[in-house]
């Protein structure tokens, strides 16, 4: 039988922390802070919304674009919070999640070759999804020594002819680090010398705990042109579930991935699309209270790895804190693993994020201050074990 | 910084000082004096606990009155309402608009016990133009707290 299966995603390694995850996956009993997702459910209005929907029968498709209302909705909500103006009509794609996004994105505009900077460590899905769209990713290391921001610098040398795309993962998953107007301005200007394209994933952007709030690359004068934004209801409102993001960028580029969203998806799920305009329209209260929540418990961490001595740098944005386990001198799966087996206490290597995540781990506190501190109650055991042999 | 204490305490008054500090930012013996600062000016009334009698097995029936006066001269409501909050059967007191002027939640061991305090003490006082006693059949929420159920993390143990 000849081979069924196509080269490029054969050769694509599957997430080097599979293994780390079926181990999880033995020890039900185990106390995780290790999710990715909301742990607040989608606020009832929103979930009553989608009920409503369902009663008077609106099961149908929807435009591939996405429901015309949601658009106005959601333009209307990026003016009034990042002062960013798209057109509704003709700027803007509903997607399944901001995951497709990113996916239709860079179909949309690689021709094989082309390379993709990705700062790490970041979210997982940016390499495979260049490799399959034909582009070439250039992983950017970021450091901790600079709270995990990408330094100007760090750009340039990472820039070649073939540089097509710069990705913008901030505020960042893994490392809860954000990229203020200061930091931004240089790269800015780096992307329009070097003529580049920035496909910014902005999908923590209600979550940023700065006093200026979330500052959106695309609001620079001359970037809304280069700029491809993303953005979804699955860590702001707590939607996860519902597979709803969007897309906005120049016409012509909108207009490619629309028909590449058409053929393969056909439209954003129609129950969501309906859910989300409560969301955007009516929820900033709720939004913000889960934003003040996640802050407190992000204090809470920060203060706990302070008091236990851990080096930790302060993140700004998401749910995640990314303490250094560099002192203990193994690896952070090792470390994970350890923990995992010795303690029941499940949280993330940094290198399931890319090679730069060695030497820290990620915590999410997508949980409740109860089980923060017992989790964490349990890491100081181990710390405390670990410095003493 | 007050009122974040308060709404935690709210929700949960057996909330770990220390724990509520470093939320906060700020350290403990802060929280501690903030906390003493509103006892004192009776901001914080009490820390009593929410308890679902029925899972318990204690039989506790409780009712919600709807009561009907007429205001006393000279000083409206307040002394009627103090006639009738005195009663230790009695839970709480409203004064709320509508076509009815208390509410009154009150709480027995029997059917009895409350019908009983409605026609021997309520009915009778003075101001009291009416009742109507509507009894609690089941209680689904209370202080924001769903009684029914117990949340359960129901999400994978990792995700990325």
């Amino acid at each position: 039988m000849r081979n069924p299966l196509n080269q490029t995603i054969t050769e694509i390694k599957p997430s080097g922390i599979r293994k780390f995850f079926d181990i999880v996956a033995e020890m039900p009993e185990a106390i995780s802070l290790g999710v990715g997702e909301p742990d607040f459910d989608t606020p009832w209005k929103v979930r009553d919304e989608a009920i409503y929907s369902l009663e008077r029968g609106r099961t149908f498709y929807t435009s591939n674009s996405g429901l015309k209302e949601l658009r106005v909705e959601i333009a209307d909500f990026l003016k009034r919070h990042y002062g960013l103006e798209y057109n509704p009509l003709t700027e803007m794609l509903m997607t399944v999640g901001g995951s497709e996004g990113i996916d239709i994105a860079l179909r949309a505009m690689l021709d094989p070759g082309d390379e993709v900077l990705i700062p790490q460590p970041c979210y997982v899905s940016y390499e495979p999804c260049t490799i399959l769209a034909g582009g070439v990713p250039v992983p950017i290391a970021l450091k901790e020594e600079n709270e995990f921001r990408l330094k100007p610098d760090e750009l340039e040398a990472a820039i070649t002819d073939k540089t097509k795309i710069l990705i913008m993962p901030f505020p960042n998953n893994p490392t809860g680090a954000v990229m203020e107007k200061a930091d931004l301005e240089p790269i800015v200007e780096l992307v329009k010398k070097y003529d580049l394209f920035v496909l910014t994933d902005e999908i923590y952007g209600e979550l940023t705990y700065t006093g200026e709030g979330h500052v959106s690359i695309a609001s620079f004068p001359g970037m809304k042109e280069r700029t491809i934004y993303i953005n979804g209801f699955s860590k702001s409102h707590a939607m996860t579930g519902w597979r709803l993001g969007y897309v906005c960028a120049p016409e012509l580029i909108i207009k490619q991935m629309t028909k590449i969203h058409q053929f393969a998806i056909m439209c954003a799920p129609t129950t969501s699309q309906y859910a989300a305009v409560t969301a955007i329209r009516d929820c900033d209260d709720d939004v913000a209270q889960m934003r003040e929540e996640y802050n407190d418990r992000r204090r809470y961490l920060l203060n706990r790895f302070k008091k236990m001595g851990i080096k930790c740098f302060e993140p700004y944005g998401a749910f995640y804190i990314f303490p250094s386990i560099a002192e203990f001198g193994m690896s952070s799966e090792e470390f994970c693993t350890r923990l995992l087996r010795e303690k029941e206490v499940a949280v993330v290597p940094g290198t399931a994020f890319g090679d730069s995540g060695e030497g820290n781990v990620r915590i999410s506190y997508a949980y409740s201050l109860e089980s923060l501190k017992r989790a964490m109650d349990r890491i100081e055991e181990f710390i405390e074990e670990l410095r003493k042999s | 910084m007050r009122e974040k204490i308060l709404t935690y305490i709210e929700h949960n008054s057996k909330i770990d000082l220390s724990d509520l500090a470093m939320m906060l930012g700020c350290d403990q013996a802060t929280v501690m004096n903030e906390l003493e600062a509103m006892e004192n000016e009776h901001i914080i009334c009490g820390y009593p606990t929410l308890i679902n009698w029925e899972k318990a097995s204690v039989e506790k029936v409780s009712a919600l009155i709807e009561v009907r006066v007429t205001p006393q001269r000279g000083m409206g409501f307040d002394k009627v309402a103090e006639r009738i909050y005195n009663y230790p059967e009695v839970d709480a007191v409203y004064l709320i608009s509508g076509s009815y002027d208390f509410m009154v939640s009150i709480e027995g061991h029997t059917l009895r016990e409350v019908a009983d305090f409605v026609s021997a003490k309520l009915s009778p006082l003075d101001s009291v133009l009416s009742t109507q006693t509507n009894f609690v059949l089941k209680k689904y929420k209370d202080h924001g707290i769903i009684m029914a159920e117990k949340h359960v993390d129901e999400r994978e143990k990792v995700s990325l």
